[in-house]
């Protein structure tokens, strides 16, 4: 018995993690290549886990099916707001940046509020209550779904920054914005899709996570919070990273919570992350910037 | 500089100039002029309602405002002066409740209600108590504010304490009425304000009540936590007969789903706080929302008043049940209408003085009716125990205030259909 | 002193700080309590705002977690004043010294490990959250249902025991933020105040300039945090309540340095204009929405986000440079 609640919950954490980790992708992604934190990512997604239940509640349609048309979407929100509105601050100090994107925020927050009121939502698949009996364990279904299409989506994600022209371009301003520069590249354009691509990420994780947490408006600065812990964790910049991170503080949170007091949890993961900011300040799998 | 400030736009001749334009004028000179003046033409009572409409509680905070919406049309034909309501949104945060507080008294509000926080709530009320205006609170449980011997506040709610004993004695009425009782129970709370009110309670009001249960284990969780199946795993590993809950609305919600698909039917589902009975929580599980008890501040369904509410509110809102968040607010704003038809007079101390009297027999709530004792406490109110089936909400406990029969033990969730 | 502190400012400039004074120090006959609540907001964000200034805009250290200094300055005072009697002016120094000791812990911890830039912003994220996590369930002073301080209804002011009506509140803050402006002020004129623009505009060469650039830091950081912790002062004592949720929340840090990024990060009028502005701007909005019969929560929110959006792209540096230039006094961004 007492093996069998540990088994459990750490599968639990391991699945929810999976999801944590495609939900922090966006973030690290926009970072690693425009350098800058995008804190309005949770409230971003946010809008994605809206658009899915409208899709839901009016079609019928399932967030799982529907992740695509959603990232397309949040994929034209994202390009937009950078060639729009951040472009001017990328060489802007940090705080000029957040103040940026504070207000972005809020904005968001409020007119989804406007919008949606203030009660929670939810969609109600028909899996949504089943679970699977893999001997002593009781997995949850719609995790297992969740994590296996955030692990879809991450690698589709890696293919592209890998193989595709365009990733391949993208890549090489991060790495080095002035050779870029040098070699023609239309830097404002890989910019503004960059932030296109880490919003339509964040458009993707929110159909997923509208799975397994009910949405509020009020939702998504904890998502960005939440974010924050996950890539800083895992390596800002670095994609690997930020899966691994989100498995990490799902699985630490299920632990603490098994362990010791569930409300309580969270501190655990701040834990983590004062740990890894201060032995390995770039995150466990980020390459040391220079600053 | 200092002209940054839009000082023009808020002082208050201009303010009270735009209320002059109403019928604002005779209730501004109401504080001094000879009282009846003031009722012979009518002025309403200017009651400024604060409520956190926005932020993290902008669920509940618009939810209490329609209590506030029912209130004009019952009240006329209760035959009670007319209220003028001045909202004010409090954006769930302490600072916003307290100059908003000053700043409904400044544009000439003559009584205050809110702020269903505890946090919020205590703020308002040193203003009020500063400015010698009465407060009544709709809802608010921290035993704390009725314990600062203020003159000028009022509360129309049970403090934690009060609820607890009022849970424990319904249950042990179910537990008789139906043969049934848990022998042991994990108590499952959240770690809020009213969650850890409520802990703290257990310790010193359990042992008086020689309950039938032991609690085995007690899981405290964070209040905006977004995944629960490990607090529900750990609490099924206890291998407890039932569940003793305080928690919230999307808790609620989480923990079901999660008892569903952890396979795990407790006998019983004790809450004694917001959550299981709530409409989101009966839209959102359908057949699943069946079967807990609430022990809660509630109506009882066999008084007038509260078949006039309920009428009402079914007009109004077609697919909402009336609920603790719109029968207090209400009650709270029933209270200052009958102070002000009593003291004849919108002047805070004679409205104050009215209110401390107060004896209102025809109202909504549990127990003999609304008075206060010497703290501007009422309590004599009394909870309820409802159980949710088929989508309604009976009330099952305490007897005299019951429409139904309690069943328990719980139907399984797998055998639901 | 006295000439240290006019040294470089114009006649106008005189002037118009004097008629500011003048006029705040006047306002409790001017002002109803509405407003003067509103002021007393004003000069605690102006006074916040102030001290956050120290680390970052002298010191060039980004900080997102100030409501942890707020926090510890608060619960310190207070369990002080409801655990042991202790009053608030005895117990401030106590609540300065517990959250300058906090400030340097984390201090020493990023700058010995090299963590600076967004990465120091965020680890002061995670300690103030840890905090409030930690505070949900201190149940000496409360846990997470709240720690309410005695209130009663004053018949006279209290000084000692910061007891009293708003009046006295509004000049206690005035005092504060006056003190802080001077304080800042002197800061910036002083060797310490070269070392940490030195700091700022470039780390790596003022070290190599033989600046121990870790200790100026680390004094910005203490000088901050300290600063700060009188605010939470203040606020255990005026609002007489402490909740975990409310004290040490991101959104408190957020507002606490929203007015000197407004107004200008780095100058000493920046804090105090932002918090003048964006007040004001929350008050007027709130009012015209709802003389307009716009009762819809959230909507203020949104036109104050749009202000803000409008403001930081108008004026990247802040509203005070602008300002200043457009009154005819400099105060040369130091």
């Amino acid at each position: 018995m007492a093996a069998a609640i540990y088994l459990n919950v750490a599968v639990s954490g391991v699945l929810t993690g999976l999801v944590y980790g495609l939900m922090a992708l966006g973030l690290s992604v926009i970072f690693g290549v425009v350098r800058v934190v995008n804190f309005a990512h949770g409230e971003m997604m946010t809008i994605a886990m809206y658009l899915a239940i409208v899709l839901f509640g009016a079609f019928g349609l399932d967030p799982l099916l529907m992740l695509v048309p959603i990232a397309g979407v949040l994929f034209v929100l994202g390009y937009a707001l950078q060639a729009g509105l951040i472009n001017p601050f990328i060489n802007r100090p940090e705080h000029s940046q957040f103040i940026l994107l504070v207000a972005v925020a809020l904005i968001i927050v409020n007119l989804l509020l406007i919008v949606f009121g203030p009660d929670a939502r939810n969609v109600q698949t028909s899996y949504a209550f089943d679970s699977f009996l893999v001997g002593p364990l009781i997995v949850d279904a719609t995790k297992v779904y969740a994590g296996a299409a955030s692990l879809l989506v991450a690698g589709a994600l890696f293919v592209f920054f890998r193989f595709a022209p365009v990733g391949k371009a993208i890549r090489a301003c991060a790495d080095n914005y002035t050779g870029a520069l040098v070699v023609g590249l239309d830097v404002k354009r890989l910019y503004a899709l960059t932030f296109g691509i880490g919003a339509a990420c964040v458009g993707a994780a929110g159909s997923i996570l509208v799975l397994l947490f009910d949405v509020t408006p009020a939702l998504g600065p904890s998502l960005t919070l939440l974010a924050f812990i996950i890539v800083i964790t895992g390596g800002l910049g670095s994609m690997p990273g930020a899966l691994l991170g989100g498995v990490l503080i799902g699985l630490t949170e299920a632990m603490a919570g098994l362990l010791f007091t569930p409300s309580a949890k969270s501190m655990f993961s701040f834990g983590l992350l004062v740990l890894v900011l201060l032995f390995r300040p770039q995150g466990i799998l980020g390459k040391r910037l220079s600053w | 500089m200092i002209r940054t400030l839009p000082i023009d736009s808020a002082r208050p001749g201009i303010t009270r100039r735009g209320f002059a334009a109403g019928a604002g004028a005779a209730g501004l000179l109401a504080g001094s002029a000879p009282l009846r003046l003031a009722r012979a033409q009518g002025a309403p009572l200017k009651v400024g309602v604060l409520l956190p409409r926005s932020g993290a509680q902008a669920g509940i905070g618009q939810d209490c405002q329609r209590g506030v919406e029912l209130a004009p049309a019952i009240f006329k034909q209760l035959g009670l002066p007319q209220l003028e309501i001045m909202n004010a949104d409090t954006e769930t945060n302490v600072e916003v409740a307290r100059t908003r507080a000053e700043k409904l008294i400044g544009d000439g509000a003559q009584l205050l209600v809110g702020a269903f926080d505890s946090g919020q709530t205590t703020a308002i009320a040193q203003v009020a108590e500063q400015k010698g205006i009465p407060f009544v609170i709709n809802i608010a449980a921290a035993p704390p504010i009725t314990e600062q011997g203020y003159k000028f506040v009022f509360r129309n709610f049970p403090t934690a304490p009060m609820i607890l004993r009022d849970a424990f004695a319904n249950q042990k009425e179910i537990f008789a009425a139906t043969g049934t009782a848990p022998k042991s129970v994990v108590f499952m709370h959240v770690n809020d304000t009213f969650g850890t009110s409520m802990q703290k309670g257990i310790s010193a009001v359990m042992p008086k009540f020689d309950m039938p249960y032991k609690v085995v284990e007690t899981i405290s969780y964070d209040p905006t936590a977004r995944d629960l199946s490990v607090e529900v795993a750990k609490a099924k590993a206890t291998g407890a007969d039932a569940l003793l809950m305080v928690s919230r609305l999307n808790d609620a919600i989480l923990i079901t789903r999660e008892l569903v698909k952890q396979r795990w039917s407790p006998m019983a589902v004790l809450s004694m706080g917001p959550g299981w009975y709530e409409d989101q929580y009966l839209k959102t599980l359908g057949k699943l929302s069946d079967g807990p008890l609430s022990f809660v501040p509630w109506y009882d369904p066999n008084k007038r008043l509260s078949k006039v509410l309920e009428a009402a509110l079914a007009k109004a809102y077609p697919d909402i049940n009336l609920n603790t968040n719109h029968v207090f607010t209400f009650e709270a704003l029933l209270v200052a209408a009958d102070a002000y038809k009593r003291a004849r007079s919108s002047d805070p101390k004679a409205l104050a003085d009215a209110i401390r009297t107060t004896n209102i027999t025809d109202n909504v709530s549990i127990g003999p009716g609304i008075q206060f004792d010497a703290k501007g406490q009422n309590d004599k109110l009394k909870d309820a125990a409802i159980q949710n089936r088929g989508g309604k909400l009976l009330t099952v406990a305490p007897q005299a205030a019951g429409n139904a029969k309690p069943e328990l033990p719980m139907r399984p969730y797998d055998k639901r259909g | 002193m006295v000439k240290t502190l006019l040294e470089g400012v114009s006649r106008r400039g005189l002037v118009l700080l004097a008629l500011l004074l003048a006029a705040l120090v006047a306002a409790p006959w001017l002002a109803n309590d509405y407003l003067l609540t509103v002021l007393i907001i004003i000069l605690y964000f102006a006074y916040t705002g102030q001290a956050w200034n120290v680390m970052m805009g002298f010191a060039g250290q980004l900080s997102l977690g100030h409501a942890l200094y707020v926090g510890l300055g608060a619960y310190t005072a207070a369990a002080l004043y409801v655990h042991v009697g202790i009053g608030p002016w005895l117990g401030l120094p106590v609540a300065i010294a517990i959250a300058a000791a906090a400030g340097a812990a984390i201090g020493f911890l990023a700058f010995r490990f090299g963590v600076g830039g967004i990465y120091f912003a965020i680890l002061t994220i995670a300690f103030a959250e840890f905090a409030r996590i930690g505070f949900d369930h201190f149940g000496w002073v409360g846990a997470s249902s709240g720690f309410f301080l005695p209130v009663a209804n004053y018949s006279r002011d209290d000084l000692w025991n910061l007891r009293g009506d708003p009046t006295m509140f509004y000049y206690v803050m005035l005092a504060l933020t006056a003190a802080a402006f001077v304080l800042c002020h002197l800061l910036l004129k002083s060797r310490v105040g070269y070392y940490w623009r030195a700091i700022r505009e470039d780390e790596t060469a003022a070290r190599s300039l033989g600046i121990d650039t870790f200790r100026y830091k680390m004094y910005a950081v203490v000088i901050s945090a300290g600063m700060t912790a009188v605010a939470g002062v203040f606020f255990a004592f005026y609002y007489n309540n402490l909740f975990p949720e409310q004290v040490f929340h991101i959104s408190r840090s957020i507002e606490l340095i929203l007015p000197a990024i407004i107004g200008g990060v780095g100058t000493l009028f920046g804090p105090v204009i932002g918090a003048f502005l964006l007040t004001g701007l929350s008050e007027t909005m709130q009012e015209l929405l709802t003389r307009l019969g716009l009762d819809v929560p959230g909507a203020k929110q949104v036109f104050y986000g749009i202000c803000l959006l409008a403001v930081v792209l108008a004026l990247p540096e802040g509203i005070w440079p602008w300002l200043a230039r457009k009154l005819g006094v400099t105060e040369q961004r130091p």
